[in-house]
């Protein structure tokens, strides 16, 4: 074991598949000889060389197209789009190919690609630095979205996402890359080497896509979120005071529904918070799957916080950002309802 | 048919930067025209005789810094000094709006250093009805159209003067008034805007023209292909400008596909002009955009040009590029500094002198600092609070009822 960041568990984990499979190759912009502008490629290309770890051009579009390619080749490129605000020119070959590639050819054609983009906000990188896209990924059938909380989730999950068969979109929150980030800006961050998930083998292992994590059990409600919302949760149940079931989904989609439908029944109430925008964002379809799977035992509606329905503002990130007191806040209406 | 077997196996090419750190920088490969060699062809040429012009580079000052040739656009002295001027005030507010970014005032920076005659002589060279659509490092747009650097402050401060409310990232300026539209940071998408903003024009009988910049590296986005594309098939009267500033973040121009062929040949492919001009040296920067802006008007449709220039700052403030590039690198570079070599062919002319440039350093560095006191009156990040409100607006026209509610749910806390 060592202690080591989300950007350092993320490099461990393409390092150790590199290691494993000489099929798996790494490109994207400023990923080769400077290691990316998060340094999460560093030193791949000098441990394995610039043909298996190397620059493109600036173009998304022509990154997915060409990751497609190789993946029909028989490669497995992981690829990385500098922000996720920067993935829109590679939708089309997301969403029209990779994603039905293999139904379409009746399986003999599939792309193994996964696709690493760092998102979210809480950097002050204003609306172009700052998104948090995954939903309209999780609408494509025949993608698979990932969003890890943790350094632990994040290399055992990429692990698992590079060795998939099928098409992977990666999100990583930079928000929590140096640590868990709890919403309170104001205070000093903790490091990851002060938190156990920031604890991760140097070896090889994977997590599984689809299978959630109760990151903290609890019997009053139950709150279902994924990557930095994680810790806010978890600060905001805190200041709530409400024993709260917290469930870290990890993955989108594929979507751990038995754990989700298990806690619901169990506490008959339930909290969905993410910091994408509200209107047909993930917890749009994860109201949905609570109102299908638990309505015998729910006790209280759902409440969802999120991100408002705006561009991400720079001067007004805070106000922007659902941080822990929205949370504690929905927390106790749910919980008092 | 090729016998496989005789031919060893495929490798593929990874291109490489001629000299990383420690090492010392390459420009040997570089080809140089020597001031004044590329003749000036008449604005109304047909594309057909142009195309030799993508294989050479346009230089007007040589190293005695005389100006030599045709292509010399024999500006007179006050226009000189004007664009001197200039391009020295954006260089001192770059330099000043990075110190204020490391005092913690604002968030995020962007210079342009080296690059300030890009900006500032096609500018000058363009007329003031022109419609300017900028990637972010073309401040000089806005100092050349005299636009008050208060208002640029401003917005790098996202104080409660800054007319974009606070909502977009330092240097991402908008100024409808400049004729200066608004900065996206997704690359390249506003190029092929430029070419529709010209079609337009051009379909309403209009007189004026629209200029667009993107970096090398951004040539290889989708978004620059389509501007060419439909550019070239309506022969809409627009100035498509590649800023050929060797590096993108970390990744040199050789990933763009400068390797292979000039920027100013991808024209070719689409039959339009393509200039490639040496983008430090102010005067043929001037005559080259004069040139094609001219071919605009006359409704001979696009040109393509290629500034050969150097980034001599880091990319932003949130870039180290001593860990990619030789630190000796800018100090080398050919084509030189673009102020310093103004400067140095006024003084040989007789206009200017060590004693006046150095007062006007200080002139301008004076009134860019006075600028800014004014500007932080104003409030700096995190320090001017816009209303929480002014979020929900602008999304829309109106306020739609949705944001109505979740204004009012914010408001509620």
């Amino acid at each position: 074991m060592a202690a080591m960041n989300m950007i350092q568990a993320i490099n461990s984990a393409i390092d150790t598949t590199m290691e494993r499979d000489e099929n798996v190759v790494v490109f994207g912009e400023d990923v080769g000889y400077f290691g990316g502008v998060f340094r999460c490629t560093a030193g791949l290309q000098k441990k394995y060389g610039k043909k298996r770890v190397f620059d493109s051009p600036i173009s998304e579009g022509g990154i997915m197209a060409t990751a497609i390619g190789m993946g029909v080749y028989g490669l497995r490129p992981v690829t990385e789009i500098q922000f996720a605000d920067y993935i829109y020119p590679a939708f089309d070959q997301l969403v029209s190919e990779a994603a039905r590639l293999r139904y379409r050819s009746g399986g003999e054609f599939f792309a193994p690609l996964t696709v690493r983009s760092p998102c979210g906000g809480g950097i002050f990188g204003g609306q172009t630095h700052s998104q948090s896209p995954e939903s309209m990924f999780t609408h494509v059938c025949g993608l698979k979205t990932v969003m890890p909380s943790n350094p632990y989730d994040a290399k055992g999950l990429l692990i698992t996402a590079i060795e998939d068969d099928d098409p992977v979109v990666f999100f990583e929150p930079k928000r929590i890359y140096n640590g868990p980030f709890d919403g309170h800006h104001e205070r000093p961050l903790t490091p990851w080497s002060k938190h156990a998930m920031g604890e991760v083998p140097e070896a090889y292992y994977k997590i599984p896509l689809g299978k959630a994590a109760i990151v903290r059990p609890g019997e009053k409600l139950t709150v279902i979120t994924y990557g930095t919302m994680v810790h806010v949760c978890l600060a905001a149940v805190e200041q709530a005071q409400v024993d709260a079931e917290v469930i870290d989904l990890r993955s989108l989609l594929p979507l751990d529904l038995d754990t989700i439908v298990d806690s619901v029944k169990k506490t008959g109430r339930c909290v969905i918070v993410h910091e994408a925008t509200r209107t047909c964002g993930f917890g749009a379809e994860l109201m949905a799957v609570v109102q299908e799977n638990c309505f015998w035992s729910l006790e209280a509606p759902i409440e969802r916080v999120t991100g408002w329905d705006t561009p991400y503002p720079h001067a007004l990130e805070w106000a922007y950002f659902p941080g822990p007191d929205r949370v504690a806040k929905a927390l106790k209406k749910v919980a008092e309802a | 048919m090729s016998d496989g077997t005789t031919l060893p196996p495929l490798s593929l090419h990874i291109p490489e930067p001629k000299a990383r750190p420690g090492e010392a920088p390459d420009f040997g490969e570089m080809h140089l025209s020597p001031a004044g060699a590329v003749q000036r062809p008449a604005a109304t040429a047909p594309e057909t005789d142009l195309r030799f012009y993508p294989y050479q580079l346009i230089r007007v000052l040589d190293d005695e810094h005389q100006a030599l040739g045709d292509w010399d656009p024999k500006l007179d002295t006050q226009t000189l000094l004007k664009g001197l001027r200039y391009m020295m005030l954006t260089r001192a507010y770059d330099e000043r709006m990075v110190l204020v970014q490391r005092q913690g005032k604002t968030s995020f920076y962007m210079k342009s250093t080296g690059e300030e005659a890009v900006a500032v002589a096609q500018a000058m060279a363009l007329d003031r009805g022109d419609m300017l659509f900028p990637s972010y490092r073309q401040q000089g747009l806005l100092v050349a159209r005299d636009w008050p650097l208060l208002d640029m402050m401003c917005q790098v401060l996202n104080n409660h003067r800054d007319r974009l409310k606070g909502r977009q990232l330092p240097v991402m300026y908008s100024a409808r008034d400049a004729g200066f539209f608004s900065i996206s940071g997704n690359l390249g998408t506003q190029f092929p805007q430029a070419v529709g903003w010209a079609m337009a024009s051009a379909l309403k009988g209009d007189t004026r023209i629209a200029a667009a910049w993107v970096g090398d590296g951004t040539t290889a986005e989708g978004d620059f292909h389509h501007a060419l594309t439909f550019a070239s098939v309506y022969q809409a009267p627009v100035l498509l400008n590649v800023v050929n500033n060797q590096w993108a973040i970390s990744t040199f121009q050789g990933f763009a596909g400068g390797e292979r062929a000039t920027f100013a040949q991808r024209a070719l492919g689409f039959g339009i002009p393509g200039m490639r001009v040496d983008g430090n040296d102010f005067l043929a920067v001037y005559a080259v955009t004069a040139w094609a802006a001219e071919r605009a008007r006359r409704n001979l449709g696009p040109t393509l040009i290629e500034l050969v220039t150097y980034r001599a700052a880091p990319h932003s403030t949130s870039d180290d590029p001593s860990a990619y590039r030789p630190q000796t690198e800018a100090a080398q570079w050919p084509l030189g500094d673009p102020i310093d070599r103004l400067m140095r062919h006024l003084v040989a002319c007789g206009h200017w002198n060590e004693a006046r440039h150095q007062a006007l350093t200080r002139e301008l560095d004076d009134y860019v600092k006075a600028q800014l006191k004014e500007a932080e009156s104003h409030g700096t990040l995190g320090t001017s609070k816009h209303s929480p409100d002014s979020m929900f607006e602008d999304v829309f026209k109106d306020v739609p009822i949705h944001l109505q509610r979740q204004r009012r749910e914010m408001q509620e806390g």
